[in-house]
């Protein structure tokens, strides 16, 4: 059997920050907003303030841990808005075919032909900061390569005889789609959002560090780091906490996305005859 | 000299490790196939036809490996050769043809110069000569226009058309023995024949021998001399071609040659429930103790439930592994 | 929408009748620049006629590439037909809007060749026969339950066995549960597309002999696609033989294995191995033609050992019927079936 470290180091990783977010109100030893105390004012890591406070002596532990929360909200939601637009999208085109796979097809060039960030950072420009902002532009901009996936499956599913089979007994298209196409594509597409959900954090905090994030004072991994920006050499703590939060997230679900990869993709699934 | 046989299997066990154990997927194969001669590997989908064949060209590979058991190749064991020996040995003195000729053939090269690449590797000719030697080829195998048909791509080419191109391939540098497994089950009937023809007529020009793999045992009793069935790994019935269709002596071959409509039956019997063979195939991970074909087996007793049936020898010629053998 | 036939089709005064394709074309464009220029037109099926009576057989044989496929998906409302029309059961259902499938469904449904790919692996066996129940307005718990269970029985199943997924079933089970799925709708014609040719050897008698008995118990019609001839003889009542597109002889079944009259269907039965004989198969020389470029005058005559110039003349012959209902399309057939008969006897002679 082959051992399967990525997918239980990747899974532990991404499950720890679930957890800590969901329990930061009694994980955390401060309210990170509001104890603010600049008698407190940057302290460094120690028996009181595990991960040090900030120049406002606000406990950065706790901000972390609260933090958690804005981060995996904007990486789940967003991802799951890609992934119903990306489903959607390649799932019909290849289903269909003609001049709606040819839409589709030239939309999604598009959308792989700009920046995301720059186009997230172009409606956050329109929609003004703000957590919801954050997961609308998010989740707009990344469903190309969900798309593609599901698309491609799709084009090699409907040729199945059980999609015949399907049409043959008058099932509605809606229907053959639904109950006979995406249960069948879900692996791969599942690998995708999971590989996604990792971009979309680091995707928020590029724009929370850019202040187009969720508004201070309350806390969000990106943000954090942005206000470090200045004291990155007298007080390295702010950013290295924050950081490190992030690189273990990604990191986890990075490992996770590998992990379901080997189980879900049909080739690593040896078959003989 | 001569009279020693051109390929002899000696109690071939050929392993598949699926990771937590070992299994055999063939067993106590055992044949012989003379110089020029014809010879046919009958049975259903993992019996262990194939990885035979394989196992014979060195082409196993993992999980799949050679358990225990002797090649020997016109008097030299081979199972053990090193890579470059059984390279040379593949193509230059053994050669195969598959199914499907299209996952056989590089797609991106002209058929003429996969052709001629033959004479180069194995016969140290100048690529000019092996240009030559391969229009000739194609010829010989009843291509038509077979100067103009070099350049074409194997995409270009019909299937029966890609099929006479591995033939032309296969039999190029002179094979003693040719290993055609399921060389026509993805053809239709009349290009079928033309390939079966084809096949049988240059083998017997050249004296090679064919090894012929088939889950159709009504075409391999027309092409071969004599007939092995597999049933689930091992060896059950070996006879010579005619005898194994008139008087089976299994009752696995007895099924399989009950079993099927051919051609003219219903016209002399009229339409009669065709005989079934009961239950399904077992799976190499399943397969059951004593003889394997038991649980399906009207004829089975305690002993078939507990022992391995041996080798017993018929007195027209062949042998049986059953121990209620007709 | 379903109409009842209007008008002077043959279908209405025979009420044996259950199926009838009358004069079917289905032409495919191909490639071509722009403003269709080069445009090339594959006559996949050209002018077919075809007749399936109720409680009969109709095989349907023919190289890949012979059209049979294309008949079939045009029946099913899979395929437009460039011309042509399908009577089904007294209703003429070409040209009906697409939204018919569903009514078409509850008369015809198709079992498939390859029993892995047929089924969704990610459906147990009795969602797969409980979903065509439930878009076709069956909807009483109890009612389901029992005809899948009814069902399950009738192809050899257990019931018990419904909440199982296809990967836990053999290549046999599975073609089971793939002519439990063709026959849950309760259809009068199942086209079966070579039913038993991707199964083990030693399993193909188990099918043959099921769809026989359900043809029977069940009342249905078959159209029976397969290029193995044995299974053909064995199963059919009528047998059509196509060749590029069209139908080059059809009739009784015993007329078609006995006394074949097209060199097609000789060169077709010829090339079957005999098991009991060394002797080398009859071949016929050459592929099918390209099908974009058929051949002037008869299609068969470039592979015909019989072909004189009047078979290379344009046009090529017509389906000629013969009194006895056994139709040929060959200028030479009353010559050659002749000759073959005086062979057959001599070779029973000897």
């Amino acid at each position: 059997m082959k051992l399967r470290a990525n997918l239980i180091i990747g899974g532990a990783l991404f499950a720890l920050a679930i957890v800590v977010g969901l329990l930061a109100p009694w994980l955390a030893h401060t309210d990170p907003v509001m104890d603010a105390n600049l008698l407190n004012a940057e302290e460094p890591p120690g028996w009181t303030w595990w991960f040090g406070t900030d120049d406002q002596g606000r406990d950065i532990y706790s901000r972390v841990l609260y933090g958690a929360r804005v981060s995996l909200t904007v990486g789940i939601v967003s991802q799951l808005i890609n992934s119903v637009i990306g489903v959607a999208l390649g799932l019909s085109a290849g289903y269909w075919g003609g001049w709606w796979d040819d839409v589709v097809n030239a939309l999604t060039n598009v959308m792989l032909a700009i920046p995301s960030l720059i186009f997230a950072l172009a409606i956050m420009a329109v929609l003004g900061p703000g957590l919801t902002s954050l997961l609308i532009a998010l989740g707009l901009t990344n469903w190309s390569y969900t798309c593609r996936i599901a698309r491609a499956s799709a084009l090699s599913l409907r040729s199945q005889g059980y999609v015949q089979a399907a049409t043959v007994l008058g099932y509605g298209d809606l229907r053959i789609m639904i109950t006979q196409l995406l249960p069948n594509m879900l692996g791969p597409i599942v690998v995708i959002a999971t590989l996604g959900m990792g971009s979309a954090v680091l995707s928020e905090a590029a724009l929370s560090f850019l202040g187009l994030g969720v508004r201070p004072p309350f806390p969000s991994w990106g943000s954090m780091l942005s206000d470090a920006r200045d004291q990155i050499t007298t007080a390295p703590w702010l950013s290295v906490f924050p950081g490190l939060a992030i690189f273990l997230t990604v990191l986890g679900l990075n490992l996770l996305g590998d992990g379901l990869r080997d189980i879900l993709d049909p080739q690593s699934r040896s078959r003989r005859a | 000299m001569t009279g020693a046989p051109l390929l002899e299997v000696e109690d071939l066990r050929i392993d598949l490790d699926d990771g937590s154990r070992r299994v055999a997927a063939a067993e106590s194969v055992s044949f012989r196939i003379d110089r020029g001669e014809t010879f046919g590997l009958v049975g259903e989908s993992g019996c262990g036809k194939s990885i035979t064949a394989l196992a014979l060209i060195g082409l196993l590979r993992p999980p799949l490996s050679i358990g225990a058991g002797v090649i020997r190749f016109d008097g030299r064991e081979i199972q053990h050769l090193s890579a470059a020996a059984q390279r040379n040995l593949r193509g230059n003195r053994i050669a195969m043809i598959f199914q499907e000729p299209m996952t056989a053939l590089n797609p991106v090269s002209p058929v003429g110069r996969q052709i001629a690449e033959m004479f180069v590797l194995h016969k140290g000719k100048s690529w000019r000569e092996a240009n030559q030697l391969a229009v000739e080829a194609l010829g010989n195998v009843r291509v038509p226009a077979p100067e103009r048909r070099v350049h074409d791509y194997p995409h270009q080419l019909s299937g029966g058309m890609r099929q006479r191109v591995m033939i032309a391939i296969a039999l190029a540098c002179g094979p003693d023995l040719l290993i055609a497994d399921e060389p026509t089950t993805a053809l239709d009937v009349t290009v079928q024949a033309e390939i079966i023809e084809l096949m049988r007529n240059l083998c017997a020009e050249r004296g090679t021998a064919i090894l012929m793999i088939s889950h159709d045992l009504g075409l391999v009793a027309n092409v071969c001399r004599r007939v092995a069935v597999m049933y689930a790994g091992r060896i059950v019935e070996e006879r010579g071609s005619a005898d194994i269709f008139r008087a089976p002596s299994h009752p696995y071959t007895q099924g399989l040659v009950d079993s099927l409509p051919r051609l003219g039956s219903r016209a002399a019997l009229g339409r009669n429930r065709l005989k079934e063979i009961a239950g399904v195939v077992p799976a190499i991970s399943n397969f059951p103790d004593g003889c394997r074909f038991n649980p399906r087996c009207a004829r089975a007793t305690d002993i078939c439930r507990t022992l391995v049936p041996t080798a017993d020898f018929l007195e027209a010629g062949g042998l049986v592994r059953c121990h209620h053998h007709a | 929408m379903l109409e009842p036939q209007n008008g002077p089709g043959e279908a209405r005064g025979d009420d044996d009748l259950i199926l009838s394709v009358e004069d079917l074309a289905v032409h495919f464009p191909l490639g071509g620049g722009l403003f269709g220029r080069g445009r090339r037109l594959l006559r996949a099926v050209d002018g077919v006629h075809l007749k399936l009576k109720r409680g009969e057989c109709l095989g349907l044989v023919g190289e890949s590439g012979s059209g049979k496929s294309t008949v079939a998906l045009s029946i099913l409302g899979l395929v437009t037909p460039t011309r042509g029309r399908i009577v089904l059961d007294g209703q003429v259902v070409t040209s009906r809007p697409s939204g018919d499938r569903k009514a078409l469904a509850r008369t015809v449904q198709m079992v498939f060749q390859d029993p892995y790919a047929s089924l969704n692996p990610r459906q147990t066996v009795r969602r797969t026969l409980e979903d065509p129940l439930r878009v076709h307005g069956v909807t009483a718990r109890s009612e389901i339950e029992d005809r899948v269970a009814t069902m399950l029985r009738h192809v050899g199943l257990r019931p018990e066995q419904a909440d199982r997924y296809p990967h836990e079933f053999s290549g046999g089970q599975r073609q089971r549960i793939g002519i439990a799925r063709a026959l849950i709708l309760n259809p009068r014609i199942v086209i079966c597309d070579e039913p038993v040719s991707a199964l083990d050897v030693s399993i193909r008698a188990q099918i043959i002999n099921l769809l026989l008995e359900l043809k029977d118990t069940l009342g249905l019609s078959y159209i029976m696609i397969s290029h193995d001839l044995g299974v053909v003889e064995h199963m059919s009542d009528r047998v059509a033989v196509m060749y590029l597109g069209r139908i080059v002889e059809n009739g009784d079944w015993r007329e078609i294995f006995e006394r074949p009259a097209h060199p097609y269907t000789q060169a077709l039965i010829a090339a079957i191995p005999d098991p009991l004989h060394h002797a080398p198969l009859a071949t016929t020389g050459g592929d099918l033609p390209n099908p974009l470029n058929p051949p002037n005058g008869c299609a068969f005559s470039p592979r015909c050992r019989y072909a004189e110039d009047v078979c290379r003349r344009e046009p090529g012959p017509v389906l000629e019927t013969r009194p006895d209902g056994h139709a040929v399309r060959c200028w030479r057939a009353d010559e050659i079936s002749g000759r073959v008969a005086l062979a057959l006897g001599e070779e029973a002679h000897r």
